[in-house]
């Protein structure tokens, strides 16, 4: 037993962890299946996977990084208002360049506020993020001749999608090309966090101080993600924007922030599939308070969070694998019985 | 309007910004714990007076004290049933359980009173200016003035003198030294947050001529509380008293002087010294 673990060994379990599981090519394909079996139901299931972005994206700052950020919105809206800028004034006519482009420009400004939100402790954190949203909706309010004002911004026209496919009216085209996006980017954090670099940002999140004993540069793990995370923000604010041809004031809002929050912790965090599952459950939620009272489900996603949190969120993660993990123990035990019979 | 009446105005905006929030530097900034729903209970006071003066029509300043009270025992009940639970916890489960309280009171009074702005019915004697030295003064925000300054008086004396304000420090300080000494800390606890309660609601049943009342409240006003507390920090009572000064000037010149710029200036403010003295500008620690 030597004190140190050689790198071969982290090597070796680090790549063992980051083997694709049978459950997530079952996940995609779902996703996917989905896609062909309801037509109809493109509009809703491009919100979906747009907000599952979104939340991938405050997953990688708060469940790997530990950074609680109550206003990821800012880099949402800025992607948003960017991509309609864009299409407005065509500047950038490329949907597809457009949306690289807008999530650079949230990514900048992740860079710069991320020095502003690495200083200081928890409740620091949470004003100054809540500070930079509020700040860029009141800065999107004041200059309202180049954002709209309230009235957002308006007769935003897109281009084909790589000159090819024209956005229809069902959202057909919006949808295959937010699941797409959405793979892509989800691909590449899939190697972000599992390259030495994200075991690096897990240590950071468990324990600062020791990580920085053992040599991560703690401060700059941190502006590194906080920066990659605000680009996904700022690619799924662009979606937004895309595919519903739409930007207004309400992208930099608390509640979208909150409710973020709220999808992530539903689906679990640490783990990228936490704000897609999340997402999934959160708009069904949503639909059903909608039905049930249709005014007032911002009454009942409260109801669901003080619930959560009264409940455990670990305790509440166990009871919902309960099911799956028995299943799971009862084929193993059955496969080892039978293997013993022979 | 001239630079005495602005800054009149702001001082009693501040007064009043300070009676809302000084329950929230006792939670968030003592006892470190992320009460985004403070604004709720403020709210909840509110009500409480516009329903006692505009429906069951009683005189204000009676309706005023029941404020207090409804928001006292509602703060009182939640603390015991559901806050208490969560003071270990980590701060996300802080933040995601007071925001669902947020979305709950805000949708149940919209849907008991209505989404729409609520207006109570003043006395005479309040309504209208005086005028001294050549200043026009509002009378009820000289009202308000002498109420929170008296309010802060008894607050600082309470805190400083009495066996309860010295019982609280020992608590805060240190809990575990604190309960060795025979001190019922969550006792402690529970009173003074609901005493902090009841001032918000106190708070907001006089705001509700200045700042508005209505259902998005807790929402709109809950970044200005939050200010005071960390900009003020923790240590006394006259850290969130000046910072809420600040705030309340700054924000009442600032909207007379750049109304084009309107909340950017405080939002500004907030994040320079946030980042300039991350513990408040006259705090020790916000978190131990």
């Amino acid at each position: 037993m030597t004190m140190s673990t050689p790198p071969e060994i982290v090597g070796f379990h680090a790549r063992r962890t980051a083997r694709w599981h049978w459950a997530e090519f079952a996940f995609w394909t779902v996703l996917i299946g989905c896609g062909l079996l309801f037509p109809s139901r493109y509009l809703i299931m491009t919100e979906i996977v747009r907000l599952g972005l979104f939340a991938l994206s405050l997953d990688l700052i708060l469940g790997y990084a530990g950074i609680v950020s109550l206003g990821h919105a800012a880099f949402f809206g800025v992607g948003a208002y960017s991509a309609g800028l864009l299409a407005l004034h065509g500047i950038v006519g490329e949907p597809v360049l457009a949306l690289l482009v807008a999530g650079l420009a949230a990514a900048v400004l992740g860079f710069a506020t991320s020095f502003l939100v690495i200083r200081g402790v928890d409740l620091t954190r949470l004003m100054v993020t809540l500070g930079i949203a509020l700040l860029l909706e009141a800065l999107a309010e004041r200059f309202s001749d180049i954002t709209g004002g309230t009235d957002g911004l308006q007769g935003i026209v897109m281009q084909p999608l790589l000159g090819l496919f024209e956005f229809d009216i069902f959202g057909k085209v919006g949808f295959w090309y937010t699941v797409a996006v959405l793979f892509v980017l989800f691909l590449l954090a899939r190697r972000v966090v599992h390259s030495p670099f994200g075991l690096s940002l897990r240590a950071i999140r468990n324990n600062p101080l020791r990580a920085s004993a053992v040599g991560i540069p703690v401060n700059a793990r941190l502006v590194a993600i906080y920066t990659f995370a605000a680009f996904y923000a700022g690619i799924a604010g662009a979606l937004f924007t895309q595919t519903t041809q739409l930007a207004s004031l309400d992208v930099f809002s608390f509640e979208r922030s909150a409710d973020l929050i709220l999808v992530l912790v539903l689906g679990g965090t640490g783990y990228l599939y936490g704000g897609l599952i999340g997402a999934l459950v959160f708009k069904l939620l949503q639909e059903t308070f909608s039905i049930l009272t249709p005014q007032y489900w911002l009454f009942w996603i409260g109801l669901v969070l003080v619930v959560i949190v009264m409940i455990g969120r670990e305790r509440l993660h166990r009871w919902v694998l309960f099911l799956p993990r028995s299943i799971a123990r009862a084929v193993r035990s059955g496969k080892t019985a039978a293997g013993g019979a022979e | 309007m001239t630079l005495l009446t602005i800054l009149f105005d702001g001082v009693a905006y501040g007064m009043l910004l300070f009676v809302l929030a000084c329950g929230l530097a006792v939670t968030l900034g003592l006892m470190n714990f992320v009460n985004l729903a403070h604004g709720a209970f403020a709210m909840a006071g509110g009500y409480v007076c516009a329903v006692l003066v505009n429906q069951a029509g009683w005189p204000f300043l009676a309706a005023l004290p029941l404020a207090f009270l409804a928001s006292a025992v509602i703060g009182a009940v939640l603390e015991r049933l559901l806050y208490r639970h969560l003071y270990a916890r980590s701060h996300l489960d802080q933040v995601l359980f007071s925001v669902g309280l947020v979305f709950m009171s805000v949708a149940a009074v919209d849907y008991i009173m209505g989404s729409s702005r609520v207006f109570m019915q003043l006395p005479e004697a309040l309504q209208g200016q005086i005028d001294l030295f050549g200043v026009g003064i509002g009378r009820y925000r000289l009202m308000i003035i002498v109420i929170c300054g008296l309010l802060t008086v008894g607050l600082q004396l309470t805190l400083a003198k009495t066996r309860f304000g010295s019982r609280l420090r020992a608590a805060v300080d240190d809990p575990r030294v604190a309960s060795g000494l025979g001190i019922n800390v969550p006792q402690v606890f529970a009173l003074t947050f609901a005493f902090g309660c009841g001032l918000a609601g106190f708070g907001g049943a006089l705001s509700a001529e200045i700042l508005g009342l209505d259902p998005y409240f807790p929402l709109k006003f809950m970044i200005y509380f939050l200010i005071v507390v960390t900009v003020g920090g923790s240590s006394s009572i006259t850290g969130p008293f000046l910072a809420s000064l600040l705030l309340g000037i700054g924000d009442v010149a600032g909207k007379y002087y750049l109304p084009k710029l309107g909340p950017f200036v405080i939002y500004t403010i907030m994040i320079v010294i946030l980042i300039w003295r991350p513990n408040g500008l006259f705090g020790r620690t916000a978190a131990r």
